[in-house]
């Protein structure tokens, strides 16, 4: 009898994954294939398979717990990935630190809210330039002119990403005394100015209010067109969701039951059933 | 908001700096004036530079313990490297810089270099782990610093340096002198540390520090206190920032004592142990974690307030009265409830006052 060699089971790569149409002639910006995790004996996170068009608006949906927000801490390697790749803009960030990933173009925000909040708004803003304006210590300590010229430049930047939400006028307020929904907007223009190519939002439009969500809507597609940049977002508000999402993931329990536009999600049963069935029916 | 007022604005942080500064020098001044009218009694002299001393230590912590969010016990390790370092450069360049002030500046630098490589050495490792192993490493250092100067022996002669851990075992030619002798510390020494030096180390301090924290490697750094996550999820390296802090920090703590030293003819390496620590992090509490000018104040009031407490018929009651004054101070501004208390003593006698007032006026 010949030696038994272990055969692995085989798995396709690269996955089945959908994108916008006009972004097909690039390279998707984010594609994960066989994402997983496990906390203790829990599934979180299970064969997530998912790409991102260069300036897709895409929407990551299902009930609580599904493993959304996992999802989200898995990108940006807060926690380090034990199952799948993470290709970002075409680079396995297998390696990477969370700092790493954070300067090869992924921004995100928090669905708990995470800002300085003893610091200034403009300094919120300014240390999510820390790479884009930057120069070194030294520099800082000693006054030399670098320090003029990139402080004034993320001075200006900062201004000019707060106008984005009309927030411009608060620059001086300290971050953690600014009413709920500003301090969401906040994260965001933080998160902005990072310089990314792929904008995590984790509940964008939590306790917001309908005409805040409705410009919170317009606003984000408009970071989309204005800076081309592609965006995912996790949101319970289905009005948000189907209203501006392209492409549409659904999970539960930690695995993907779904995939597709507004229209496709809406009529798919397995959706109606585990997740939007619950609403209204 | 229009180009004229972004050009006018005056930036609240750089107006606490300059405060900080006017009040340095203001106080320097006053204090050389009094001096020169032989208003400022002998002993409290002799504190002026030790209270320098002080203060660039509390600031110095501060950066780590307020500024960064980092706990240290160990600060005084870092001025014992620099006292015991600067003492020795002192020394070595007595013929070869004969203008103390110069030499002082030396010593003082090679402290400076000394606290530094301290905290590289303690904070490269310690500082990548979360949680705070940084306050458990720094209370061990502070000790074995202390430990291992105890049972050193360095001698100069015209061969150069020679170390050793018994007297005996020095080999110095005759014309050679032992500098540091283990548990007795070093000896002999050359004070060159002065009030004006202590002052122009203050005002560096404060530079650093100061312009430190308000650029980006500063904001950084707070960034990382406020929320570590998402610090790092902006980019910012927590290792890299963490580490430039805690390192600043010794380095300022190395100069500190280098000047420390040079101010007495001897120094014994038990001076720089746990309680001077301790002391210095009671000076960074009670100043308020963060603040500069706290630190400023609470170093230099608490280091003299012993010796201020000495006439009189207080003298005997002193340290109860310094040890209650701390307790109450620290009670009252870091107990919520206490802190509650007073402002709610403070609203009601205020409210005394009005409803007095309104009954009076509507009699
Ligand atoms: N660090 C962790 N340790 C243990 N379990 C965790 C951890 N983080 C998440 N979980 C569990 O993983 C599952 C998915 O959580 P996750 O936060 O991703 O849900 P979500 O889809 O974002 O839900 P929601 O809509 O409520 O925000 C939950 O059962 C949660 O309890
Ligand atoms: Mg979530």
């Amino acid at each position: 009898m010949s030696k038994q060699y272990p055969k692995p089971k085989l798995v396709p790569v690269p996955s089945t994954n959908i994108i916008p149409e006009r972004d097909i002639d690039k390279s998707p910006i984010l594609e994960c294939r066989h994402l997983g995790i496990d906390f203790g004996g829990l599934t979180a996170v299970s064969d997530f398979n998912m790409a991102i068009g260069r300036t897709e608006i895409a929407g990551l949906i299902g009930p609580n717990g599904a493993g959304k927000t996992t999802d989200f801490n898995l990108l940006p390697k807060v926690y380090q990935p034990p199952r799948g790749t993470i290709m970002l803009d075409g680079r396995d960030t297998h390696s990477m630190t969370t700092a790493q990933v954070s300067r090869a173009g992924i921004a995100r925000t928090f669905q708990n809210i995470r800002l300085f909040s003893r610091l200034s708004v403009e300094d919120n803003v300014k240390i999510g330039l820390h790479n884009q304006a930057a120069y070194p210590m030294w520099s800082g300590i000693f006054r030399l002119p670098s320090y003029w010229k990139k402080e004034r430049m993320a001075h200006n930047l900062a201004l000019e990403l707060l106008s984005i939400f009309d927030m411009q006028d608060l620059a001086d307020h300290q971050a953690g005394s600014l009413p709920y929904g500003a301090q969401r907007r906040l994260e965001i223009v933080r998160a902005l100015a990072t310089g990314p190519s792929l904008l995590l939002l984790d509940e964008p439009a939590a306790g917001m209010n309908p005409s805040e969500t409705a410009e919170l809507m317009d606003n984000i597609v408009k970071i989309r067109d204005t800076f081309q940049i592609a965006i995912m977002l996790i949101e319970h508000d289905m009005n948000l969701v189907m209203g501006i999402c392209e492409g549409i993931c659904v999970l539960n329990f930690g695995k993907i039951i779904a995939k597709g536009t507004a229209e496709e999600i809406q009529a798919n049963p397995a959706v109606i059933e585990a997740y939007l069935g619950k609403k209204e029916g | 908001m229009s180009g004229k007022t972004k050009t006018l604005r005056v930036r609240k942080t750089t107006v606490n700096a300059l405060i900080n500064y006017a009040m340095v020098i203001v106080v320097f001044a006053a204090t050389q004036i009094l001096i020169g009218q032989g208003a400022i009694s002998n002993t409290i002299q002799s504190m002026l530079v030790p209270v320098c001393c002080y203060v660039v230590m509390a600031v110095s912590l501060n950066l780590t313990v307020g500024i960064l969010g980092e706990l240290s016990l160990g600060h005084a390790g870092f001025m014992s490297l620099g006292a015991f370092s600067g003492i020795i450069a002192a020394t070595l360049l007595q013929d070869a810089v004969p203008a103390a002030p110069l030499r002082l500046a030396i010593a003082m630098v090679v402290g400076g270099v000394f606290g530094g490589v301290g905290g590289v050495i303690i904070g490269l490792p310690v500082l990548r782990l979360r949680g705070d192993y940084l306050a458990i490493v720094t209370l061990a250092f502070g000790e074995i610093i202390k430990n291992v100067i105890q049972v050193l022996y360095i001698g100069l002669d015209e061969n150069g340096l020679h170390f050793a851990t018994k007297e005996a075992n020095l080999a110095l030619s005759e014309t050679g002198k032992a500098i540091l002798k283990g548990p007795m510390g070093a000896t002999g020494v050359a004070k060159l540390a002065s009030f004006t030096a202590g002052f122009l180390l203050i005002l560096i301090t404060l530079f650093v520090v100061q312009n430190l924290v308000d650029s980006r490697a500063g904001r950084a750094i707070l960034s990382l206190r406020d929320n570590r996550i998402a610090a790092e999820s902006v980019g910012i390296s927590v290792t890299k920032y963490k580490l430039m802090a805690f390192v600043i920090s010794a380095v300022l703590a190395g100069a500190a004592g280098a000047l420390y030293g040079l101010n007495y003819s001897s120094t014994v390496a038990s001076k720089f142990d746990f309680n001077t620590s301790i002391l210095v992090l009671v000076y960074v509490v009670l100043g308020g974690l963060g603040s500069i000018r706290g630190s400023i104040i609470a170093a230099a009031v608490l280091t003299l307030l012993p010796e201020l407490l000495r006439n009189g018929a207080i003298n005997d009651y002193r340290m109860l009265i310094y040890a209650i004054i701390l307790i109450l101070v620290m009670l009252v501004t870091n107990n919520p409830t206490l802190r509650g208390g007073v402002d709610m003593a403070v609203k009601r006698i205020r409210g005394i006052g009005k409803k007095e007032q309104t009954e009076g006026g509507a009699q």
